[in-house]
């Protein structure tokens, strides 16, 4: 017979680290979106004046996630903000996040036919109506797939707050394996809320992307 | 009134458009045939600034097209152009299609935009298409489609691009009736088209487009059946 020594109350650890993990990426998430939509519209209309704002996003594409948190954590302190480290964090996510939305969104935008644009502005829509009633509704549906896919991982990514002092749940889980040494069982419940929170990320993604299909 | 005068454009360092002059008066079908390449469907473009000129003018009543201080969205809106791709919105239904730019162009209130659209829509035959994607219609039906939506922003005129080049045969027919309803109500049209017989029954003249110049134009008889040129002659023996 198999035992184990995890309690009620380590499960209730890892599900508030789970809610760590679910609020983390739902402002990741947000602060990304918004600031990858602005971006990545500068990014699709004016490629050319919009250089400099490519060269920093990349900056934030191509440095590991946990150079940033460390970095920007020390930055915090020398700078004298008094941020918390939860806000560090959805600070930093949240500009990853955008640097990897801003390509997103600027391949949607530039995947809408110029015929279709064409025709919207040949029936007298001004180049911001063109933009709200055509682009970003044709954009969207293109970009969502990928939009989605940044969900899971910035999900995933949300981990790596545990280095600046945050529980989330693979900290969670951490803790909780350092006391009761059953590293396979506590992974797996892990990594099965993981899985789960995906999974009900993707469903509802699925659901809209049919919705959308139906029409074409 | 359109009036075209020695126009000029380019596409860097292909000149398309050699010094084109042509008018159309209210109520005329001008038809404009000639080879691919012959600067006939850029012109088009040109007509309601889609496309910018070199030199010359084009006054739509007056108004020059290619002038900064000109609203073009304004002139627009009395400009309908169907394009050869028939371009519907895919991700509105077909009244939403025919509803958009009379709500948001025009500021229709959505009933009297409806009201329009459905009326457009009834008129090219698709009064039962109304609720549906235009991922559903056929090339024939999404190009009617295209021409009640230029038809609901009631322009004075239309212009047509090869609107039944990219359609099946047995399409083709559909849209011909379409277009040659609307020249019997009397609108303005101008039509580049490689459907002979069609320009012919239609078209109060005729221009044949080559290398970027008018060759030739006039009656549908005088280019059509006795043209001047060897030229015409040729392309007219090379698509007939």
């Amino acid at each position: 017979m198999l035992t184990t020594s995890i309690t009620s109350t380590d499960l209730l650890f890892l599900l508030q680290g789970a809610w760590t993990t679910i609020l983390l990426t739902l402002w990741a998430m947000l602060l990304g979106t918004a600031g990858g939509v602005i971006c990545g519209l500068l990014r699709a209309t004016l490629p050319r004046a919009t250089l400099p704002l490519a060269w920093v996003l990349d900056a934030f594409r191509s440095v590991p996630l946990l150079i940033q948190f460390v970095l920007f954590n020390s930055l915090k302190s020398i700078a004298g903000l008094d941020w918390s480290a939860f806000s560090v964090a959805c600070a930093v996510l949240g500009v990853y996040a955008a640097a990897y939305c801003t390509e997103i969104v600027r391949s949607g935008v530039l995947a809408v036919s110029p015929n279709v644009r064409r025709a919207g502005r040949s029936l007298g829509l001004n180049y911001w109506q063109d933009l709200r009633y055509i682009v970003m509704p044709m954009a969207t549906r293109i970009a969502f797939p990928g939009w989605l896919n940044l969900t899971l991982s910035v999900m995933k990514d949300t981990a790596l707050v545990m280095w600046i002092g945050i529980v989330e749940l693979l900290r969670a889980s951490q803790i909780i394996v350092t006391r009761i040494q059953e590293p396979l069982l506590v992974l797996c419940i892990a990594g099965l809320i993981y899985y789960f929170i995906s999974l009900v990320v993707a469903r509802l993604g699925n659901q809209l992307e049919k919705r959308w299909q139906e029409n074409d | 009134m359109i009036e075209i005068e020695n126009v000029h454009k380019s596409f860097g360092d292909l000149d398309v458009i050699k010094g084109v002059s042509l008018t159309v008066n209210k109520g005329e079908v001008v038809s404009i045939i000639g080879g691919s390449g012959s600067g006939k469907s850029t012109l088009l473009m040109c007509i309601n600034g889609l496309e910018v000129i070199q030199q010359g003018s084009i006054r739509v009543d007056g108004t020059e097209v290619h002038n900064k201080a000109t609203d073009l969205n304004r002139l627009r809106q009395k400009i309908g152009i169907v394009f050869q791709q028939w371009n519907a919105f895919p991700h509105l239904t077909v009244l939403e299609n025919v509803m958009l730019a009379p709500r948001k162009v025009l500021g229709q209130s959505r009933a009297e935009a409806e009201e329009v659209a459905v009326r457009q829509l009834t008129h090219v035959g698709l009064a039962d298409k109304l609720k549906v994607f235009p991922g559903k219609l056929s090339g024939g039906q999404q190009q009617r489609m295209a021409i009640a939506r230029a038809l609901a922003m009631s322009p004075d005129y239309m212009l047509f691009d090869e609107a039944t080049s990219a359609l099946d045969p047995q399409l083709v027919g559909e849209v011909l009736d379409t277009m040659r309803m609307l020249a019997e109500d009397g609108m303005t049209m101008v039509l580049v088209t490689h459907e002979i017989s069609f320009a012919r029954e239609v078209s109060d003249r005729v221009a044949f487009f080559r290398n970027g110049l008018v060759h030739e134009i006039g009656t549908p008889e005088q280019v059509l059946v006795s043209p001047q040129y060897a030229e015409t002659a040729d392309f007219l023996k090379s698509v007939l």
